[in-house]
């Protein structure tokens, strides 16, 4: 058994005998938004284990400003599923609070930027609790964060901010790319001893899809398999990179995909062995590039399969400038066009 | 009943419209000068075994304070932000809370820690640079010391909270009427988390207390330069929650506001803010040059508020301590800094491989991997050690350090607080 998997593989509030990832009551096949794949994980959550509570900006009668916690304020009252007032630092102090008396929060985070006056609460607290108390005060919080572009957002509502978070060592940090994906690892964050960052692509949000079983919290997917290179992606990147392998094919390339699902901890043994398969690789993501989860990717994969390349290991991502403005977005995010340059040059001429 | 639904404020002027609720502030106005107890009629009406035992609690405290400061020139404590002056403070915020309540103390609160119950080497792993926290926060209902300031004030609020909802989903639990009490300085009033946390706490009526210890400085920055407002106290205002005012060095002032505020805290009807004027007659810590911006005028006027001193005038003045008790509390207050230095003596180093062991509840593979690196360098250093163990062991750079601390200890020994 990999590490990665014996980290989370007793998710606490998963009823013995069922799948991760199969809500009770729901026929596997039912199709589904994203948003309400994880409003029933919240739903669910709150159901099996009354220690959880949901806090956040317009959580309450709202349902959330994307409606994910539609609902929950009335089924389960105001206690479970709280309004706060608007201040993201005093939601997430609070929620460490109430994580040191037992509970187990659940925050909402209303879009990426806005998260960031938590961060010293996220980095001096949240992350750092179990470490600094040796072990004896363990925060159980899940902070679900909305995150990347591609939605028409105006400034500070679509950015891409998983790298801050995977760097922060005590943090456990997901990203769904699937409908399914997103009702597991909801429920497996709500179930960890340790905090998550839950990264919700909210350009996702609408796509539908079965819920299924799904793999706990650490492990990556190869979405498709192929021969000639491998995509190595994550979150909203994760269409594009499965577009652009559909197009590929048209050229001659039979491109691998691999869905990340979890930047920490990282599946370096599935990473490298989708790598070592094909002998190329390029990681696509929306986030800057400089200093970012596609520079330590590409760094673990050299490291690790260096013998086994062809080519050095490219980025596709967004360029290294402040989130532009709706109207040229589409030039900053990875392509199907960009990602295929990016497999041209990947060293074909032997 | 939910505790939201409860938390509305019962006493509103007029009904709540678009503009949200308006209260009388009055009510909530401090004092226009901080309580007294000490010099008034109260103090000699007021129960003497009190003022004795707090007494000997600022004997132990003033110890306390000073062998730490010692430790510090030893080279035994990386730093010591000394609590000297504000003993008062420190021993009342222990001494007011019940056993099932929690403290929320900062990087100078280490005395209010120790007056909590946890042994003193436990209580100073921080500063000695072992561990960030050496005792079990559930334990004692401590949570570890905080150096981010402020941002523990709301943790206050959040641990308080949680425990009036499970108080309300079982009345029969333990977690009925606790109450937390958020130990804050001056300059810590001026961060975004004080005021998010005395905003959320008043929103949701938190049973919480919050201390602050206006010591007139932030390490270099006088209050003055700090904030405009009236008093520290008169922010409390615009949360909605009453604001005290207390002569910080007056033992039985602190006492009775404190308990006073607890007590409202812990009946439900919410967060209370008291501002302690007090003063830290020590540098900031052992590593700062208070003469740099503050006279030495200033701290021999504050010398004669010493909080001991004035305690102790009023039990001597009205013979309620006798040389032969001094004598004894003096005796027990070595017996404390006897302790202390016997508790580091054989305080063990930390072990390396605990850098690994409590990250996430389970190490991940890459953690497992650099704990087997640093395991091999480690066994390698072993190796070394013994095959020259016979020679200078070149390896262990604490033997270096410890030499050095020892060297400035000669240097800058004064006689100040010596024990050694």
């Amino acid at each position: 058994m990999s590490g990665a998997a014996a980290v989370t593989s007793e998710p606490a509030g998963t009823p013995a005998g069922r799948p991760v990832g199969l809500p009770a009551g729901e026929p596997a096949a039912t199709s589904m938004t994203m948003v309400k794949a994880l409003n029933l994980a919240l739903r669910d959550s709150l159901r099996d284990d009354p220690t959880v509570h949901i806090l956040g900006e317009d959580v309450g009668a709202l349902g959330g400003v994307f409606r994910v916690t539609d609902g929950l304020a009335a089924e389960f009252g105001p206690d479970r599923c709280l309004d706060t007032p608007l201040a993201e630092a005093g939601i997430l102090g609070t929620a460490i609070g109430m994580a040191m008396y037992g509970l187990r929060p659940v925050v909402e985070m209303q879009f990426d930027a806005f998260a960031y006056p938590a961060f010293e609460q996220l980095f001096s607290h949240v992350a750092k609790m179990r470490n600094r108390t040796g072990g004896r005060m363990a925060l159980p919080i899940t902070i679900r964060v909305p995150y990347g572009g591609g939605v028409g957002g105006v400034e500070h509502h679509s950015d891409s901010s998983e790298a801050y978070y995977a760097h922060t060592p005590g943090l456990h940090v997901v990203t769904p790319a699937t409908v399914a994906d997103s009702y597991g690892l909801l429920r497996a964050a709500i179930a960890s001893d340790d905090p998550v960052v839950l990264c919700e692509p909210k350009r996702l949000y609408w796509t539908t899809g079965p819920l299924e079983e799904t793999a706990p919290i650490g492990r990556a997917v190869v979405r498709r398999t192929g021969t000639s290179a491998t995509l190595l992606t994550y979150g909203p990147s994760l269409p594009i990179c499965l577009e652009a392998a559909r197009a590929a094919e048209e050229e001659g390339f039979d491109l691998a995909v691999v869905d990340l699902r979890s930047l920490v901890p990282f599946d370096d043994e599935t990473v490298s062995a989708a790598v070592r398969a094909t002998g190329r690789a390029i990681v696509v993501h929306e986030a800057s590039g400089f200093g970012g989860i596609g520079a330590e990717i590409a760094a673990r994969v050299t490291e690790r399969c260096f013998h086994q390349l062809a080519a050095p290991v490219l980025r596709v991502t967004g360029y290294d400038i402040p989130y532009p403005p709706p109207m040229l977005e589409k030039h900053h995010l990875p392509s199907v066009d960009r990602i295929l340059d990016a497999v041209a040059r990947l060293q074909w001429e032997q | 009943m939910t505790i939201v639904h409860d938390s509305v404020p019962t006493d509103l002027v007029g009904s709540v419209g678009l503009r949200g609720p308006r209260r009388d502030p009055a009510p909530l106005l401090p004092d226009a000068e901080p309580l007294r107890v000490l010099g008034t009629r109260a103090a000699v009406t007021g129960d003497p075994d009190l003022a004795l035992d707090l007494y000997s609690r600022l004997v132990l405290g003033r110890r306390f304070n000073r062998q730490a400061t010692t430790l510090t020139r030893q080279g035994r404590l990386a730093v010591y932000p000394a609590s000297t002056g504000q003993e008062a403070c420190q021993v009342t915020a222990a001494m007011v809370l019940a056993d099932q309540d929690w403290l929320f103390p900062s990087y100078r609160d280490t005395l209010a820690v120790v007056a909590r119950g946890v042994a003193p080497i436990d209580a100073l792993t921080l500063m000695r640079g072992h561990s960030h926290c050496g005792y079990d926060p559930y334990e004692h209902r401590i949570a570890p010391l905080a150096t981010p300031l402020a941002t523990q004030a709301v943790h206050a609020v959040g641990l308080a909270h949680a425990a009036r909802l499970r108080a309300a989903a079982d009345p029969r639990a333990s977690a009925a009427n606790v109450v937390a009490l958020a130990l804050v300085g001056d300059g810590g009033t001026s961060e975004g988390d004080f005021h998010e946390a005395l905003n959320f706490a008043a929103v949701l009526r938190a049973p919480v207390v919050f201390l602050v210890q206006n010591n007139g400085y932030a390490i270099s920055v006088p209050l003055a330069k700090q904030t405009a407002a009236p008093t520290l106290a008169h922010k409390a205002v615009g949360y909605g929650m009453p604001g005290r005012l207390v002569d910080g060095n007056d033992a039985l002032a602190m006492h009775q506001v404190l308990t006073e505020s607890v007590a409202h805290a812990r009946a439900g009807r919410g967060p209370v803010l008291v501002e302690a004027i007090t003063y830290r007659l020590e540098a900031h810590t052992n590593a700062d040059d208070a003469t740099r911006y503050r006279s030495a005028a200033e701290v021999d006027d504050w010398r004669t508020r010493d909080p001991l001193t004035r305690l102790e005038a009023h039990l001597r003045a009205h013979g309620q301590l006798t040389d032969a008790t001094a004598e004894r509390l003096a005796a027990q207050a070595e017996e404390l800094a006897a302790e202390i230095r016997a508790q580091f003596e054989a305080a063990p180093e930390p072990d390396p491989r605990s850098l690994f062991a409590h990250v996430y509840a389970t190490p991940t593979s890459q953690l497992r991997e650099q704990a087997a690196d640093l395991d091999a360098r480690l066994a390698l250093d072993a190796e070394f050690a013994a095959d020259n163990s016979h020679n200078f062991d070149h390896t262990d750079h604490a033997d270096h350090a410890a030499e050095g601390a020892g060297g400035q200890l000669d240097r800058d020994h004064d006689g100040r607080g010596d024990l050694r």
